[in-house]
């Protein structure tokens, strides 16, 4: 596996925001781009309506699926309560994305949109290429939804630089 | 990570690595009923045509016919959640007595946390009981291995060999190796009647082999290398298994481990070695102390987790509380409660029965959710089928206003022995059977009263009113969960007769049928600000800042529960739908 220090992001929102589905595609982009990558996350009763957090964890060989609380570099949440909730999981000088979310209730239309803008936004601080970026998106959204998903995503990506 | 050459990498969760590997394997039969964290076992094997997986009836039909097979000569696999292993445990135990005839695995994921289940149960107890050996995997990557070595262990010991898999096993995806399969002959059933039927005589001979066996397989634990030290620092050494392993290598990397692979039988000169080594030694588990146990009846030494930690999920920053002996400390702020989905046929149901005062016995479903603020209108869940058999239970002390509610996959699973119970022991009253066609809690699977099997394929389809009427049910009534005041009227009518009477409420599963109908219109003169609507837990609908009643039209789906509710005519039906 490639050296990197274990990267830290953890998703967080409420059932059918997509939480889910936004660490799948950044596992496999960290997967694609050689990494050791874990992703956690509960199933079943929580995911009606509840809480979701997606656990993400990439670098040379990671441990834990979960990341210890105060160790997250990123905290990536689609809704403003579950960041309150889960703030203490961020790292002193950790990035959160509120901003962020504020911006993608603006500039995505179609609500179902704001996990890849939020993606996107992530990407931006990743040293993951936009090449893995991109063929992930493809395997997670292939036939449904691919060019709306893209499109957001790079919405994202761009908003920040 | 290091694995050969040609190696292909996918992104598997833990269930999906255990199919993997059980498919390479050479897995011929694979049974199970669906259950958080364990459904996607059998739902990624059923992608391999190579295998026969079924959705059973229930765990204790699924566990029968997967030894069976085993008996009579193939790999077989069995899957359950937890819990569902107890509904197994019948075979479970006699199981042991047998042996098996191919490689026989029982595959038993736990929920540590309670994300999704009615209790806390560890499964690794259970293998004591039954004295059956346990493998314990930590990652998604062991998963499939560890699955492949349960096959060579049942056939090398004549016995089934459980794999014990955690929530935070099963859930966690990583790179997974994914290789070919293996085809294994089929081993020819010869009949044998002193090992395959367990009537005394047999069964005590059994039980003396079965003893000699787990002598065998505790040599074989002091050996195999699923049971393996990792030196580090002298220091400080870990003793431990399963996602708690991750979580110590996590937090004290430099730390010595034995990692234990195969903790029942368990090791004990491994063990007993291990702790000679370092100078403090640590036994770090998940849920029970069942390894904390294992070492202290042999007197070997080693500081073990305060026992608040018995109770719920480990997590990685516990270990330097478990390894300072502090109690746990506070726990994570309190999740956001789910709810069922908008437009949820339970929903309407449950209003219903609420309105009607009912004290009302339930079962293990989506519909659970029905005993939660502001709905509170189901009032026990104990285990699947219980629905039924506590309706009965709270009708002989005398309760007149109940009824049973149960999923129409609950039924199936053991709802239907309880309504013969309740006909042959003339017990009178409602029971519902709250039927959306579908298993939807564990991920919308088919079973009997679908007329699906797991592949998809078209089946015989169960008809739940002929089997209630063959049970002994007196009348058997079909409704829209909808019509509320038909329902209302129904429930109201049986409810006063002499008799023993199923309602069957059926409509799809929200999350099977998208179909909307045209929203709901709020009259803001109308409304008297009661805020009765509320009460429904619709996700739908809301109270605004300015104290205004708000629908999501993104979210409704129309089922107009609202608008039966709202007393004032303040939401009403859109009439041009």
């Amino acid at each position: 596996m490639k050296n990197l220090e274990t990267v830290n992001i953890l998703f967080c929102g409420i059932g059918g925001q997509g939480v889910l589905k936004a660490a799948e595609v950044c596992g496999l982009a960290a997967m694609r781009q050689g990494y050791h990558v874990k992703k956690t996350e509960v199933h079943g009763m929580a995911q009606r309506g509840g809480s979701v957090e997606s656990h993400i964890r990439f670098g040379s060989r990671v441990w834990s699926a979960l990341i210890p609380q105060g160790k997250a570099d990123y905290l990536v949440s689609f809704y403003p309560q579950e960041y309150e909730r889960l703030k203490g999981f961020l790292k002193k000088r950790g990035i959160s994305f509120m901003e962020e979310l504020s911006q993608a209730r603006i500039l995505v239309k179609d609500p179902r949109y704001i996990n890849t803008f939020l993606l996107g936004a992530l990407s931006a601080h990743l040293s993951l290429t936009e090449d893995n970026w991109m063929a992930a998106l493809e395997t997670a959204f292939a036939g449904k939804g691919l060019q709306e998903n893209r499109h957001a995503f790079l919405l994202g990506r761009e908003g920040l630089k | 990570m290091e694995h050969a050459a040609g190696d292909r990498f996918e992104f598997l969760s833990g269930n999906e690595a255990l199919a993997q590997g059980a498919y390479e394997a050479g897995l011929k039969v694979a049974c199970a009923y669906p259950g958080t964290p364990s459904s996607e076992i059998l739902e990624f094997l059923s992608r391999f045509k190579e295998v026969d997986s079924q959705w059973s009836v229930n765990e204790k039909v699924a566990f029968e016919v997967a030894l069976a097979a085993s008996i009579a000569g193939v790999r077989s696999l069995y899957a359950s959640k937890q819990v569902g292993l107890n509904v197994a445990m019948d075979p479970l135990m006699t199981s042991a007595y047998t042996g098996v005839g191919a490689g026989f695995v029982v595959v038993s994921c736990d929920d540590p946390g309670i994300h999704s289940s009615q209790n806390e149960q560890d499964t690794r107890l259970f293998a004591k009981v039954a004295k059956v050996p346990l493998l314990e995997p930590s990652s998604p990557s062991e998963a499939k291995e560890f699955i492949q070595q349960a096959f060579q262990i049942s056939e090398a010991f004549d016995t089934p060999v459980i794999v014990r898999m955690t929530t935070r096993i099963s859930h966690t995806k990583e790179n997974v190796a994914v290789g070919h399969r293996t085809e294994c002959a089929v081993k020819e059933f010869k009949t044998d009647i002193a090992k395959y039927v367990m009537v005394p005589r047999n069964a005590y001979r059994k039980h003396i082999e079965l003893e000699k066996k787990l002598i065998k397989l505790q040599a074989f634990s002091e050996k195999t290398s699923l049971n393996k030290v990792e030196p580090g620092t002298k220091s400080l050494g870990f003793l431990t298994a399963g996602v708690a392993y991750l979580y110590a290598k996590e937090m004290y990397p430099q730390a010595s481990f034995l990692k234990l692979g195969m903790s029942f039988p368990f090791p004990e000169k491994k063990a007993r070695g291990f702790a000679k080594k370092v100078k403090r030694l640590f036994v770090v588990e998940e849920l029970e102390p069942f390894l904390e146990e294992q070492l202290s009846m042999r007197g070997i030494r080693a500081k073990a987790k305060h026992p608040s930690f018995r109770v719920g999920e480990l997590r990685p920053e516990f270990l330097p509380q478990i390894v300072a002996g502090r109690p746990k400390g506070k726990e994570l702020p309190a999740s956001r409660k789910p709810v069922m989905c908008p437009g949820c046929l339970h929903r309407s149901v449950f209003w219903v029965l609420k309105k009607l005062k009912m004290t009302v016995t339930g079962d293990i479903g989506c519909y659970t959710l029905g005993a939660l603020s502001p709905l509170e209108s189901l009032h026990t869940c104990v285990c699947m089928g219980a629905g039924v058999t506590f309706f009965e239970g709270f009708r002989r002390a005398g309760l007149k206003n109940v009824v049973g509610v149960i999923g129409d996959s609950t039924f199936v699973h053991s709802g239907i022995t309880g309504l013969v119970n309740l006909a042959y022991n003339k017990t009178k009253g409602v029971l519902i059977i709250l039927d959306n066609g579908t298993t939807a809690m564990t991920g919308s699977q088919p079973h009997p009263a679908v007329g699906l099997t797991l592949g998809g394929e078209p089946t015989r389809q169960l008809d739940l009113k002929e089997v209630c009427l063959a049970c002994g049910a007196d009348n058997v009534d079909i409704i829209d969960p909808y019509d509320v005041r038909r329902a209302e009227a129904l429930i109201r009518e049986r409810m006063q007769q002499d008799a023993l009477s199923v309602i069957i409420a059926r409509s799809a599963c929200r999350l099977l049928d998208r179909a909307r109908a045209a929203i709901p219109v709020w009259r803001k003169e109308n409304c008297k600000k009661c805020y009765l609507c509320l009460g429904i837990d619709c996700p739908a609908i809301r109270k605004t800042e300015e104290g205004l009643v708000a629908i999501d039209s993104a979210v409704c789906t129309g089922c107009n529960l609202c608008v039966e509710v709202c007393a004032f005519g303040a939401l009403l039906k859109n009439e041009e739908s």
